[in-house]
Formats: C-alpha cells, sequence, structure tokens
C-alpha cells in the first residue's frame, strides 16, 4: 500500500460522495439478488420458473410469501 | 498515507467479509432448515397434493410434475439460503460502512449489534405479523399483495428498530440505563403496534390443516433465519477482528 501511496500523493480521507456511491451501487446489486432468490417469479430472470421452482423450499422456510 | 490506514478498513474489504460471513451463515441456515423444516415441507405438500386430486380445478401450484423434481428442490434449499445468506451479509456490511464510519475504534459490537438489529426488524417484527407459510396454505390469488405487504412490514420492522435507537440516544447519556432502555423499548413497541394495526391481515390457512404442522413449520422458518441472522453477525464480527488485528500489525513497523 506504501508504493501506491507515495504514487498517488493526493489520497482522499475516504471521500463522502464517492463511498455513498459505491454503497448505493452494492444496495442495488444485493437487492436484485435478494429479489432473484425471495421474490422472482420468472419474469426478470428470464429462465420462466424454472428458478422461483428451484428455490421454492428455501421460499418457504425462509418465511417469504411463496403463493 | 498515514492516519487513515489504522482506522478504518476500506468499503470493499468489509463488503467482502459480509458477502462470506453471509454465505456461511446462509448454508448452515440450510443445514437447520434442511434437518428441522424438509420434513414438513413433505408433509405440507402431501396434503396440498391430496387437495388438488379432490379437486382439480382452481389454478393449483402444481409439484409432481414439475420443472424442478422434489430432490431438486431439497438441494436448492441450499442455494437459496446460501445465495439469500450473501446477500444479506453484504447488506449487513454496507450498512456497517454507513453507520459506523465515524466511529474509529470499532470494538466489534457494531456488527453484533447490527445483525441483532436486522434479525429483530427484519425478521421477528415481520414474522408475528406475516408468519410463514407451508406449502398448500395462502390464496395464491393474493400472493402480490401479501409479497407487498410483507416487504413493507420488513421496512417497518427495521423502522421501529430505528425508532428504538433513536429513544436510547434521546435520553441522555447521564440517565440511569434503565430510563434509556424504557425509551428504546417504547419507541420499538409504539411503531410495531401502529404497524400491526395499520397493516392488512391475511386468514388463509385452510380449515382441516393440522394445526401441529403449521406451528412446527413456522418454528422450523423462525429457527432458520435465527441461524442465519446469529451466523452472520457472529462471523462478520469474527472476520472483522481479524481483519483489524492484521491491519494493526501491517500499520505498526512503520510508525
Amino acid at each position: 500500500m506504501s508504493s501506491s501511496a507515495s504514487s498517488q500523493p493526493v489520497v482522499h480521507p475516504v471521500g463522502s460522495a464517492r463511498l455513498l456511491w459505491t454503497a448505493l451501487a452494492t444496495v442495488a446489486v444485493l437487492a436484485l439478488l435478494t429479489y432473484l432468490v425471495a421474490f422472482d417469479q420468472g419474469a426478470v430472470s428470464r429462465s420462466g420458473t424454472y428458478l422461483h421452482e428451484l428455490m421454492h423450499d428455501g421460499r418457504h422456510l425462509l418465511g417469504v410469501p411463496c403463493h | 498515507m498515514p492516519l487513515n490506514t489504522t482506522a478504518a478498513p476500506p468499503f470493499l474489504a468489509v463488503l467482502v467479509r459480509g458477502l462470506l460471513a453471509g454465505l456461511i451463515a446462509g448454508l448452515l441456515a440450510g443445514a437447520f432448515a434442511y434437518v428441522a423444516g424438509e420434513p414438513h415441507v413433505e408433509a405440507a405438500i402431501a396434503i396440498e397434493e391430496a387437495a388438488a386430486h379432490a379437486e382439480p380445478a382452481a389454478g393449483a401450484h402444481d409439484h409432481g410434475d414439475a420443472l424442478v423434481s422434489r430432490t431438486g428442490q431439497r438441494g436448492g434449499l441450499f442455494l437459496a439460503t446460501g445465495l439469500f445468506g450473501a446477500a444479506m451479509g453484504g447488506l449487513l456490511a454496507t450498512a456497517y460502512v454507513l453507520l459506523s464510519r465515524r466511529r474509529r475504534d470499532d470494538d466489534g459490537r457494531s456488527g453484533l449489534l447490527l445483525a441483532g438489529a436486522a434479525l429483530l426488524g427484519a425478521v421477528i417484527v415481520p414474522f408475528v405479523k406475516y408468519p410463514a407459510n407451508p406449502p398448500a396454505v395462502g390464496d395464491p390469488a393474493t400472493i402480490d399483495q401479501r409479497t407487498v405487504t410483507y416487504l413493507l412490514m420488513v421496512v417497518l420492522g427495521l423502522v421501529a428498530v430505528w425508532a428504538g435507537s433513536l429513544g436510547y440516544r434521546s435520553v441522555g447519556a447521564q440517565a440511569p440505563t434503565w430510563q434509556r432502555a424504557a425509551a428504546a423499548v417504547g419507541g420499538f413497541l409504539l411503531v410495531t403496534a401502529v404497524s400491526y394495526v395499520v397493516m392488512p391481515s391475511f386468514q388463509e390457512v385452510p380449515a382441516d390443516f393440522p394445526a401441529t404442522l403449521l406451528w412446527n413449520f413456522r418454528l422450523a422458518s423462525l429457527g432458520t433465519q435465527v441461524v442465519l441472522w446469529t451466523g452472520i453477525g457472529l462471523l462478520f464480527a469474527a472476520l472483522m477482528h481479524h481483519e483489524r488485528r492484521r491491519r494493526a500489525a501491517t500499520a505498526l513497523p512503520s510508525t
């Protein structure tokens, strides 16, 4: 880490705005993943209902409304 | 770069640990669900299919000649809990970074507290209002409505926990602990009670569905989530502890 610090003398102190955007993007991706596991009926994943059926038991036991 | 290296680990380092903690906790929750929950899912599906054979109308959700066999669905359980766990661990890590970035000397309590808050707000509060349902329970016609209200209840549960922490901090630090705790409980209960009254209820358990099976299934479902969030909290705290020690060790020689 010392080499990158010397080549880039300007170190932002954990840029608040950049951190916020990275966090927002992360939340969006993770929300999509959650959606695919817990709520997708095949319309978004375009897998028909294959993923929906495959994770059927998981949805029931995680307590998400299933059908 | 001087100061910041030992202070707060970068977002990516925290995120990776959250995802990993979530994935492992998710697989553990899957193992719990497999042992404690699958027998009840099987029993409920048997009832569902008996009902479907009795009256083959009403667009029943078919399990017999389905796209995925029952064996596939039992294996898919681990895929579902693993991915769901990873997503939850990632969200916890993100919340951890955003909420605790002002605190440089985190003693490992923040991660545990956040996981506890998530278990209470995103699992237990919604579960009491909309408990998990086994196959054969629930009207397919209301699935969209139930999904939206369930998600709304998760949000309201998290708001309730937030109201609790707001209540705790609204009472000055010099006040006795019981007063701060009482304010926390008050804030939490106020939001929870109002949500329970305002949100619609669904009574869709068939009259002839065995009560013990319903109870056992719901207990197993709640247990799955408890295993998941306990696991995320402990694993995340452990991984972050390790990371902080590693960073402290590498930072020392240069100073």
